[in-house]
């Protein structure tokens, strides 16, 4: 059994390990070490193309980290309130879509947005003032956050969820009880006890959509983050600098989401 | 409000045929009573009686479903619990974990419009505190006191804001047997102090005997008797009330003779015990069944072949059961026909007579103005 569970964690990590060492790699292939040095690193950086992605996948990263932040606290304090049937039906609607493939995702997002857009460009064309462009809807920006919205709000309410579910219901009828009224209470009392799973739930949205490649791979449109750098510069051949890239994003990567993690155990602990 | 009446004045919360339902369960049926303002007034009764909600009630926690409920003759029904003048201290005291002890105390004064100045929170925390016994645990974090600690803090939190009336659910549960003692004293000595109406819920009969002056009994969402400790320990008005209130020994029976100056009741082994009916509850008639009810405290104990006292019950039986007490020695007496019954034996008895062993006969005896005679109910 032990040997077993061995096997199953190098199985896991050695190729990581393998990319986090060849991003030293002082030689220019990636399948042959010749000592270790840091000039991958310099590489990348320096690289406008990994510049532009980088900018790219932090603006949507960063965008859908809020977005999905304050409507899944929003949404989950709402819920909270449903009871019986619709409450079920509402629960497990959000746990479909954390389940849903991101592929799926991608497709239905990419087909609907289409539809939409082909609808509503006509439209949008018909009614503008003569003499003016018209506005063109496509994907962009726009269509990538609100995709990976989609999927990282059911995160953000479920993590709420559970901390509201955590938490006193007689701390809210206290301060109810002292004068505060319902939206006093809300700042004064219940943000302060449910921060730690919003801030846990932004940080996870935001290393969810920055590492994101499958959706963002059907409605980014013509923009570039930086998974999809990675994935189209891979096919130019495997190089010590996209090694350096990939061990860039996981080391980010890890720090958010043990900076997350730490916050849900320490409130919990309490 | 200018235009109260001086009676209503002397009233500070008010039921008025109250009922409050929870989809198909009735928490509280159809209930009315009064509550003198500066009272120490409890609910008592066993868990899903109601109690809490009556509390809950008041606090603006809840609203009836039916009737009416005034706060210092003013109607509060409708009105959302942060515009009441009332102060609750929950249960498990509820403290908010991400603010230090001032900030608690302060939270209530903070919510007030307009707030009060600085200097002012500060100098009246500081006085609270203090009334609490707590004076510079201002700045602890509230995890860090013991629960006897927490318990003051909740009730600073609370009086700092000088409600009308201070309300207190099951306040003492959550605190071990001996401090639970301190705290009944304390809170009684604060009371006093401050001068406002308290209203306690709890299910510890001890603890609302002790410290009420007016206690409500309250079954299946009804109240079933209230009045002070001693009249419900001394009058029940039924087996229910006299079973909550108190340890009891209970023979049944059919009545067989209703005088004034007591009742006879014959229980099915032909033991006749004789009895006062209480005042609040008259109404047994020959025939009709009957519970006669004796204190384990009024019942003597004394060796079958001892001069009959002026006793007029006389049971013998034999020592099951002995517990010492300290301050008493309960003893369990097997009879023939009555059943098993409980003695409770003062120690300064104890010390002049012999005691007795499980197994020693026995004649248990009390006179007919120790028992009392009640609905079997």
């Amino acid at each position: 059994m032990r040997i077993y569970a061995i096997v199953v964690f190098l199985f896991l990590y050695v190729p990581i390990g393998i990319i986090v060492l060849f991003s030293f790699n002082a030689g220019r292939h990636a399948s042959e070490l010749r000592g270790l040095s840091v000039q991958w690193y310099g590489k990348a950086l320096s690289n406008p193309f990994v510049g532009d992605a980088f900018v790219t996948s932090l603006i949507v990263a960063l965008s859908v980290a809020v977005l999905s932040s304050l409507m899944g606290t929003a949404a989950a304090l709402a819920l909270q309130r449903l009871k019986g049937k619709i409450r079920i039906l509402f629960d497990g609607m959000i746990y479909v879509s954390v389940m849903i493939p991101g592929i799926v995702i991608g497709i239905a997002t990419l087909v609907a947005l289409v539809t939409v857009f082909d609808l509503l460009n006509p439209l949008l064309a018909s009614i503008w003032p003569e003499g003016t462009k018209p506005p063109k809807l496509h994907m962009g920006y726009a269509s990538v956050i609100a995709a990976h919205t989609l999927f990282t709000m059911s995160l953000v309410i479920i993590l709420v969820r559970a901390r509201i579910a955590g938490m006193d219901r007689a701390l809210i009828e206290a301060s109810m009880d002292l004068y505060a009224t319902p939206w006093r209470t809300f700042y004064q009392v219940t943000l302060p006890q449910i921060y730690p799973a919003i801030l846990a739930g932004f940080l996870l949205s935001f290393t969810f959509s920055f590492d994101d490649f499958i959706i963002s791979f059907f409605v980014a449109g013509a923009n570039t983050t930086l998974p999809i750098y990675i994935f189209s510069s891979i096919r130019r051949g495997i190089t010590p600098e996209v090694n350096a890239i990939g061990t860039m994003v996981l080391a980010a990567s890890l720090l958010l989401l043990m900076t997350a993690q730490f916050l849900l155990r320490e409130r919990s602990s309490r | 409000m200018p235009n109260q009446s001086t009676s209503s004045n002397e009233i500070d919360i008010e039921f008025r045929d109250v009922t409050k339902r929870f989809e198909d369960v009735v928490a509280v049926d159809n209930m009315s009573l009064t509550v003198k303002r500066g009272a120490f007034f409890s609910f008592l009764g066993p868990s899903g009686c109601g109690k809490t909600t009556s509390l809950r009630l008041i606090a603006g926690f809840d609203q009836p479903t039916q009737g009416d409920i005034f706060i210092g003759g003013n109607s509060v029904v409708g009105i959302p619990s942060h515009k009441r003048p009332v102060n609750m201290v929950f249960q498990q005291y509820a403290l908010f974990p991400h603010m230090d002890v001032s900030e608690n105390i302060g939270y209530g004064l903070r919510q007030r419009n307009p707030q009060p100045p600085r200097q002012e929170i500060i100098r009246r925390v500081d006085e609270t505190l203090e009334m609490v016994r707590l004076s510079g645990y201002g700045k602890r974090r509230v995890w860090e006191l013991s629960g006897g600690q927490q318990q003051r803090v909740a009730l600073a939190r609370a009086l700092i804001n000088h409600p009308t009336c201070l309300l207190l659910d099951e306040p003492l549960a959550a605190l071990d047997r001996k401090l639970r003692r301190e705290m009944q004293i304390e809170l009684q000595t604060l009371q006093r102090e401050v001068g406002i109406t308290f209203i306690l819920v709890t299910h510890d009969q001890e603890e609302a005997l002790s410290m009420s002056d007016r206690i409500c009994i309250m079954r299946e969402g009804q109240i079933v008797q209230s009045g002070s400790p001693r009249q419900l320990y001394d009058e029940p008005v039924n087996r229910y009330v006299a079973d909550f209130v108190g340890k009891t020994n209970f023979f049944n029976g059919d009545v067989v003779d209703a005088g004034d100056k007591g009742i006879a009741v014959k229980s099915e082994s032909g033991q006749v015990f004789v009895g006062m009916q209480p005042k609040a509850a008259p109404g047994l008639v020959n025939g009709s069944k009957a519970c006669v009810a004796v204190r384990p405290e009024m019942i003597a104990i004394s060796a079958t072949d001892e001069a009959n006292n002026s006793n007029n019950i006389t049971i013998d039986g034999q020592v099951t059961n002995r517990i010492f007490l300290g301050e008493h020695t309960e003893y369990l007496v097997s009879t023939e026909g009555c059943g098993d019954v409980m003695v409770l034996s003062p120690k300064s008895v104890e010390s002049m007579s012999r005691s007795f062993e499980p197994g020693d006969k026995v004649r248990i005896s009390w006179g007919s103005n120790a028992a009392l005679v009640i609905g079997d109910t």
